[in-house]
């Protein structure tokens, strides 16, 4: 989809400043020079088109109590479609990637606690029979950067 | 530890601000709560870090981030900390975690996702990384295809 100069300069600001007061897109709209109404209408378009994936709050998974892992299968590539099912019918698997390698599933997985988390994982082997797995909890993180700048051309 | 009340709060402000006049007004109304009293909540939730950031969640890919990579590197452990701050600081890194080695067969242990304009970017970068840090023992691993992403939702059992 093609974005305008508008939608830009609507996307950076909504991204790191979204107003918490009781009008928000009348505020927005202010900033921007135009109105209320084409701020609604352009986030609609922006959302239907899945520019915007959510609007709202990113909660921090480990401040509510959350434990998560990236974890990597070896999967045969015939079998891709089939475990895929499996591995995203899982609500706390947010992601999950194919790359290149050997280790060639790539997913996220939240739970609410670390045996939770250990259940999946075992629930995942046993259905699919994959036993080539990566448990790949984070030690530390050095950084997160949610923010994108889109530049305004 | 959230209270079973601010666990009801985070189920409903995860629903996402309605595109309306007034957005809190309606999420509010569905925790039988004042605007401003929602208003205080979403500040302090921001305050104490529960809330990493409020606003729109943008699919990057789409929008002129042309590739991206992860990438592995293996590193000692004791240049752990030094290497990941050294990375971090790279506009191009967007995320970047220390994880456990699995050996044999996965002696990474710090992970990075770049950003660029095309593969050839991403290595280009990666490269520039491996000069800075001395680390030459890397894999980039650039993604084939999305198989989910979503977002998470929280407390949905209870």
């Amino acid at each position: 989809m093609r974005l305008d100069s508008l939608d830009r300069q609507l996307l950076n600001l909504i991204q790191s400043s979204f107003p918490i007061t009781p009008e928000p897109y009348r505020e927005l709209a202010e900033t921007l020079g135009t109105s209320e109404e084409e701020v609604l209408a352009r986030l609609e378009r922006l959302i239907a088109c899945g520019v915007i994936r959510r609007l709202g709050p990113v909660f921090d998974s480990r401040m509510l109590g959350y434990c998560g892992t990236l974890a990597a299968l070896k999967v045969p590539l015939e079998r891709i479609p089939e475990v895929a099912a499996v591995v995203n019918s899982f609500p706390g698997v947010t992601h999950n990637y194919l790359r290149e390698g050997d280790y060639n599933m790539w997913f996220t997985l939240l739970e609410e606690n670390p045996d939770r988390l250990e259940a999946v994982l075992e629930e995942i082997k046993k259905r699919t029979g994959i036993t080539e797995v990566l448990n790949l909890p984070s030690k530390r993180v050095f950084k997160i950067r949610v923010n994108f700048d889109l530049g305004e051309e | 530890m959230l209270s079973p009340r601010e666990k009801e709060m985070i189920r409903v402000l995860q629903e996402g601000v309605p595109l309306v006049n007034r957005p809190y007004r309606v999420l509010a109304e569905k925790l039988r709560m004042s605007e401003e009293e929602l208003l205080d909540v979403v500040k302090d939730f921001i305050r104490r870090g529960i809330i990493r950031r409020f606003g729109a969640l943008v699919r990057h890919q789409d929008l002129g981030y042309g590739a991206n990579a992860l990438v592995v590197w293996q590193v000692p452990e004791e240049r752990i900390e030094e290497v990941g701050l050294l990375m971090a600081a790279f506009d191009e890194v967007s995320h970047c975690y220390q994880r456990p080695p699995r050996l044999p067969d996965w002696p990474y242990n710090l992970f990075t996702m770049i950003h660029g304009r095309s593969p050839d970017d991403c290595r280009e970068i990666a490269a520039r990384l491996a000069r800075a840090s001395g680390i030459e023992d890397y894999l980039l691993l650039f993604s084939t295809a999305e198989l989910k992403k979503s977002c998470m939702n929280y407390f949905l059992e209870e």
